[in-house]
């Protein structure tokens, strides 16, 4: 087992290297770059402006050198100016010489600076993800129990109505995306035109304050899209568990049904939806972009927008740094969980 | 005139939908005629749930054909602005309609004062035009790549799943921020990938024929030539555009000549198109190499190793067609998930233009006004809801009846 997690961390490691050089080398290709220079500076520049103005803060050189650079094993960059003044990647100008560093990148702790929002870039990211993590764990709490009874409720029965129906239900809920179903819940609860105004359109307030009202939308838009293959999957589980045979002994030896469900079959159904509900997560992610989006609450989802439509490279590499390492995460959770919850398997 | 009532707004809009119901009769009639001769397909029309489905998706299929290249059923110019129709309610009429206009906008018009139903309807073309081709190429990625990983196992299987599960770490919308912008458009990425994801139809039919045929090289040649030549001329139809394959600002590569080019694609759906295969593909190959691992070890492949079959023979004659239940139902709801990709990336005004008909933009251009004027958004919502849901009851409905013999 503890082989098995080395390995499984080692190849996590490298996913995350390769990704966030991807990241790295999509967001420097030369028209991004000239994008980031002509929004930093003006957008009227000319080309020799762009490529000085680039030159001068590292840009330009070669790309490995730059990701060296940006992870820290590479010194970072120090350019002199015409006028004598010089610029480096981990100092500004106003820092002493015997304080300046050579050495600055992810290793050392430092994950640069946003270029929009002229901030430390861990700042943003940690706010950001607490909001989101509000919101993904209001989530968890709504979808996941709904999901399970939606599922044990349908899969009790193979065949029955209530089974056919919130099948039903389940398939129409996994075929209504975030933007979907928030479009119609805003329109429904929140306008005039329909005139239930019973919640808010906008989560912009809950940032602050987390209220019935300015919640219950975005928490419910994106446990929606997720609840129906969280309960199929369970369902499945449930129906083959039912058909087991120490079900059917329990059920000759009289044991009522309700006991069975609860008792006997319960437990054993739920392997398989644990392994779902960990991967969910990177589902989630983007049901949480679209939501923060739609509804306007400025947390993860919404940072990754603005650092994408921004090209704002080293606070795109952190969001993507850190929704690589949920995704990764959580496979290998589900993994090990799996196995300690199902003694069938065995890793050899 | 007075507005319409929403009755009569129904009524209206079942009449102009009127050849799409004719079609949909036709079909139904025949296929349930004939349904015990028609495998599958018939057997879908023993299950409710799968009827259902169907209904929906051919629903939109035919609106799809008949309001895109026919220009039937629609009753303005999708794009036209009409004065004094900004944001009206559905059934208004129209101020000064000239002789044989259509009087009214049954759906009412959007923030730009344009006809949302005629929108609606030629946004249903974009979805059934695209979302069927793309999965269809990301099945053909999974299947060729899928096949071999599943059946030898070892080095390439490690290799290939790796890659697989790299692109399946990435959140999707973050790789179509990176993917799908004007910037990237320049440096010829895309093309570059279309050049290498679009060829892979090309090598499948390739290996399938000859695995087959090579056997009697008299058949196989000319049948390999001809196939191969229709299809090498339309990928290069497709990649090739203004007679270059890649055409970035410092440098080129020539392609088809306009001349033999069949047809041009727009950069901004070739963006689209591409990042929507590359991002399905990997699902696609697992499922393939899960299947090819489970039927490798089955009794007529180990009878035809023994018959000295060789291998490609053994994944695509042998493998492939006893993987078709499971990978049919997957297509269906693959496309599905590609009708749900293709909104986000309109949701976000990503590839298309923002002019462009599409659900997923519509819905974009009508979620700012939604608490006044929620109907411009909630036509293209409603839409993608019934062809996904349709999709996916239709999948059910297959697994159901495939299930069943």
């Amino acid at each position: 087992m503890g082989l098995f997690i080395l390995r499984r961390l080692g190849v996590m490691l490298l996913t995350a290297l390769c990704l966030t050089f991807i990241v790295f080398w999509l967001t420097n290709l030369y028209p991004n770059l000239e994008k980031l220079a002509k929004t930093q500076g003006n957008f009227r520049m000319s080309d020799e402006a762009v490529t000085s103005y680039l030159e001068n803060r590292g840009y330009l050189q070669p790309m490995p050198v730059k990701f060296g650079q940006w992870l820290g094993v590479v010194p970072g960059w120090i350019t002199e100016k015409k006028d004598g003044t010089t610029m480096g990647r981990c100092f500004t100008a106003d820092t002493p010489i015997t304080e300046r560093k050579r050495f600055c990148g992810v290793l050392q702790g430092d994950w640069g600076q946003s270029t929009v929002f002229k901030d430390d870039v861990s700042n943003i990211v940690s706010t950001r993800l607490g909001l989101t993590g509000k919101l993904m764990f209001m989530v968890m709490i709504v979808m996941v129990p709904m999901a399970l009874l939606l599922g044990v409720l349908a899969g009790m029965r193979e065949g029955s109505k209530t089974d056919r129906s919130l099948s039903t239900l389940s398939i129409a809920s996994t075929a209504t995306p975030e933007y979907v179903s928030g479009v119609i819940f805003i329109a429904v609860f929140t306008s005039s035109a329909f005139g239930l105004k019973w919640f808010k359109g906008s989560a912009t307030s809950a940032m602050e304050s987390i209220t019935f009202e300015n919640f219950t939308l975005p928490v419910l838009t994106i446990s929606l899209y997720g609840m129906g293959y969280i309960a199929r999957m369970t369902r499945a589980s449930m129906t083959e568990v039912m058909t087991a045979q120490y079900i059917r002994t329990a059920r000759l030896k009289g044991v009522s049904f309700p006991n069975i469900v609860l008792k006997h079959a319960l437990r054993n159904a739920l392997i398989a939806p644990f392994t779902v509900i960990m991967l969910q997560f990177p589902w989630l992610l983007n049901g949480v972009v679209i939501v923060e989006t739609l509804f306007n609450y400025k947390g993860f989802g919404w940072l990754l927008v603005q650092a994408a439509s921004n090209n704002d490279i080293e606070l795109l590499l952190s969001v993507s740094v850190v929704s690589v390492v949920v995704v990764l995460v959580t496979q290998l959770i589900s993994d090990i969980g799996y196995v300690y919850l199902n003694p069938r398997i065995r890793i050899s | 005139m007075d507005a319409l009532s929403w009755g009569s707004i129904l009524i209206r809009i079942a009449t102009q939908l009127t050849p799409v119901w004719i079609g949909l009769v036709v079909i139904f009639a025949l296929s349930i005629t004939y349904k015990r001769k028609l495998g599958l397909y018939g057997k879908l029309f023993d299950s409710t749930i799968g009827m259902i489905g169907f209904a929906l998706v051919m629903f939109w299929v035919l609106v799809g054909v008949m309001g895109g290249p026919f220009d039937m059923l629609v009753t303005h110019d999708p794009l036209s602005q009409i004065s004094g129709m900004k944001n009206k309610l559905p059934g208004t009429p129209m101020r000064s309609a000239a002789e044989g206009e259509y009087a009214y906008f049954l759906l009412g018009g959007d923030n730009l004062a344009r006809d949302v139903f005629s929108r609606l309807i030629k946004g249903a073309w974009v979805v059934v035009q695209i979302a069927p081709i793309a999965t269809l190429f990301a099945f053909m990625v999974g299947i060729t790549l899928g096949l071999p990983a599943g059946y030898y196992g070892g080095r390439l299987d490690t290799l290939l799943s790796f890659l697989a599960n790299l692109i399946l770490a990435f959140p999707v919308i973050l790789l179509f921020y990176l993917l799908v912008t004007p910037e990237i458009v320049l440096t010829g990425i895309p093309n570059y990938m279309a050049l290498f994801l679009f060829v892979f139809p090309l090598v499948f039919m390739a290996i399938l024929l000859n695995s087959r045929l090579y056997t009697r090289p008299t058949v196989r040649t000319p049948v390999l030539v001809v196939v191969l030549g229709i299809m090498g001329w339309l990928y290069l139809s497709l990649v090739s555009t203004d007679g270059y394959v890649v055409a970035t600002p410092s440098y080129g590569i020539p392609g088809l000549p306009n001349a033999l080019d069949l047809f041009n694609i727009d950069p901004g759906i070739l963006v689209v198109f591409v990042s929507v295969v590359f991002v399905n593909s990997p699902t696609v190959y697992r499922i393939v190499r899960g299947l090819a691992m489970d039927i490798k070890t089955r009794d007529y492949v180990a009878a035809a190793q023994t018959r000295g079959e060789g291998p490609w023979y053994i994944m695509l004659w042998e493998i492939l067609p006893n993987a078709r239940g499971p990978l049919i139902v997957d297509f269906c709801l693959r496309i599905g998930y590609t009708t749900i990709l293709l909104g986000t990336l309109g949701f976000f005004g990503l590839g298309l233009e923002s002019e462009s008909p599409d659900w997923g933009s519509t819905i974009n251009a009508g979620r700012r006004l939604l608490a006044l004027y929620p109907h411009a958004a909630i036509a293209p919502a409603m839409a993608l809801l019934t062809l996904v849901l349709g999709l996916n009851l239709l999948a059910d409905g297959l697994r159901e009846e495939s299930l069943r013999d």
